[in-house]
């Protein structure tokens, strides 16, 4: 381990340090802007390290310097508008947004380390501790991209924030449920390639609608609290996928407390998960004297 | 199984009890917040995009990478902006009450 790398696992275990002391402090009302800024901190010194190691290793073409650069611009720019302008009232419908790209982002992440390794090397080589995490990065991330999505819908009233039910929902489910399970084990056994993740990809996005339609509009802060792990999960599993220990302890830790705290939010509630995720419940927009139907 | 992804599978381990301990008791006024903390915390996924730019070298692969920093960037930088904005009008509170009493 060069002194260099030294160096960055040290930066890296601080970042860890400061998102864990940072989501601690924001259990206290008190405490609770402090402990934001604390981890906005250590997010900050996580990216500036990265980037010193980027110019370091000199691995990444000019182009993608330029790409990664340009898609950081665009989107810090896009969420910081967004989080400035939106209203005190459509917060939850924007977290879920920006849960919904970070879900994104992680499942890209596998997809995209999938397409490097087909074109530099064989993809059905790759050992299975790539493989299973890609399979299950890519599952988590895009039931979370498509279920943030229609939340915020719901939230936003683009769509009916009344439950909707699918029809023969559960059969569809299941059917998708059976594609992830055959296209992931066909990749996980080396077969089918970039093609059959793509199913994966496909199918996980089902999943991600037809869970969240059936849900109603006031359970919507519970769902999307529960998706935010989900992200938590799907980031662990991208950081395992590239070999990224900030990714893999950040999105453990986001996973298993945004797991408490989807508890704690239903308990306040009076509702319970298992009940909430069922759906048919809680409309959210009873008031609003829209027909049921 | 190398000793590499063991440690790497005891540090998942281990960061999920440390998830599940650090939140115990949060007032209900704190959920929503707390939620979008969390939110802002998993936008780390950009330290990952950002290392997958090293091995980016074919078109749709600029297409990914793109995509993927866009969506990361929203993430970190939309996540922690709305959380200090929750958090602000939530401390406003409890200051003005203080000036009144």
């Amino acid at each position: 381990m060069s002194g260099f790398d030294t160096v960055t696992h040290a930066v890296y275990l601080a970042c860890a340090v400061c998102f864990v002391l940072g989501l601690h402090l924001m259990t206290s009302p008190v405490t609770a802007r402090r402990g934001n800024q604390l981890s906005a901190a250590g997010m900050l010194a996580a990216i500036a390290t990265t980037v010193v190691v980027l110019a370091r290793d000199g691995q990444a073409t000019l182009l993608a310097a330029v790409t990664l650069t340009l898609g950081i611009a665009v989107g810090a720019v896009a969420g910081a508008v967004a989080a400035h302008r939106v209203k005190m009232t459509a917060m939850p419908q924007l977290v879920s947004v920006f849960n919904a790209v970070g879900g994104g982002a992680a499942a890209l992440i596998a997809v995209g380390d999938a397409v490097a390794q087909s074109h530099s090397g064989d993809l059905a080589a790759e050992p299975v501790r790539v493989t299973l995490t890609t399979v299950l990065d890519v599952l988590i991330g895009g039931v979370t991209l498509s279920g943030s999505l229609v939340a915020s819908g719901k939230l936003a009233g683009v769509l009916p924030g009344r439950p909707i039910a699918v029809p023969a929902g559960r059969w569809i489910n299941l059917a998708l449920a059976l594609a992830v399970v055959a296209a992931g084990g066909a990749y996980l056994t080396g077969n089918g390639g970039l093609a059959v993740l793509c199913l994966v990809v496909a199918a996980a996005l089902g999943i991600g609608v037809v869970m969240t339609l059936p849900i109603g509009g006031a359970d919507m802060p519970v769902v999307i609290s529960l998706l935010n792990a989900f992200t938590g999960t799907a980031v662990a599993m991208a950081g395992f996928v590239i070999g990224s220990t900030p990714l893999i302890i950040a999105g453990a830790l986001v996973g298993a407390a945004g797991a408490i705290l989807t508890k704690l939010m239903a308990d306040a509630m009076n509702r319970s998960i298992g009940a909430i995720i069922a759906g048919g419940f809680g409309t959210g927009d009873e008031n609003a004297g829209g027909p049921a139907a | 199984m190398t000793p590499l992804l063991f440690a790497d599978i005891t540090v998942f381990v281990l960061s999920l009890l440390v998830g599940f301990e650090v939140i115990s008791k949060v007032p209900a006024t704190l959920h929503t917040p707390l939620m979008s903390g969390a939110n802002a915390i998993h936008g780390v996924v950009i330290v990952g995009v950002m290392l997958i730019a090293a091995n980016t070298t074919t078109p749709v692969g600029y297409g990914l990478l793109l995509l993927a920093a866009a969506f990361a960037a929203m993430n970190v930088a939309g996540g922690y902006i709305v959380t200090d904005r929750m958090l602000a009008m939530f401390k406003a509170r409890p200051a003005e009450q203080g000036v009144r009493s």
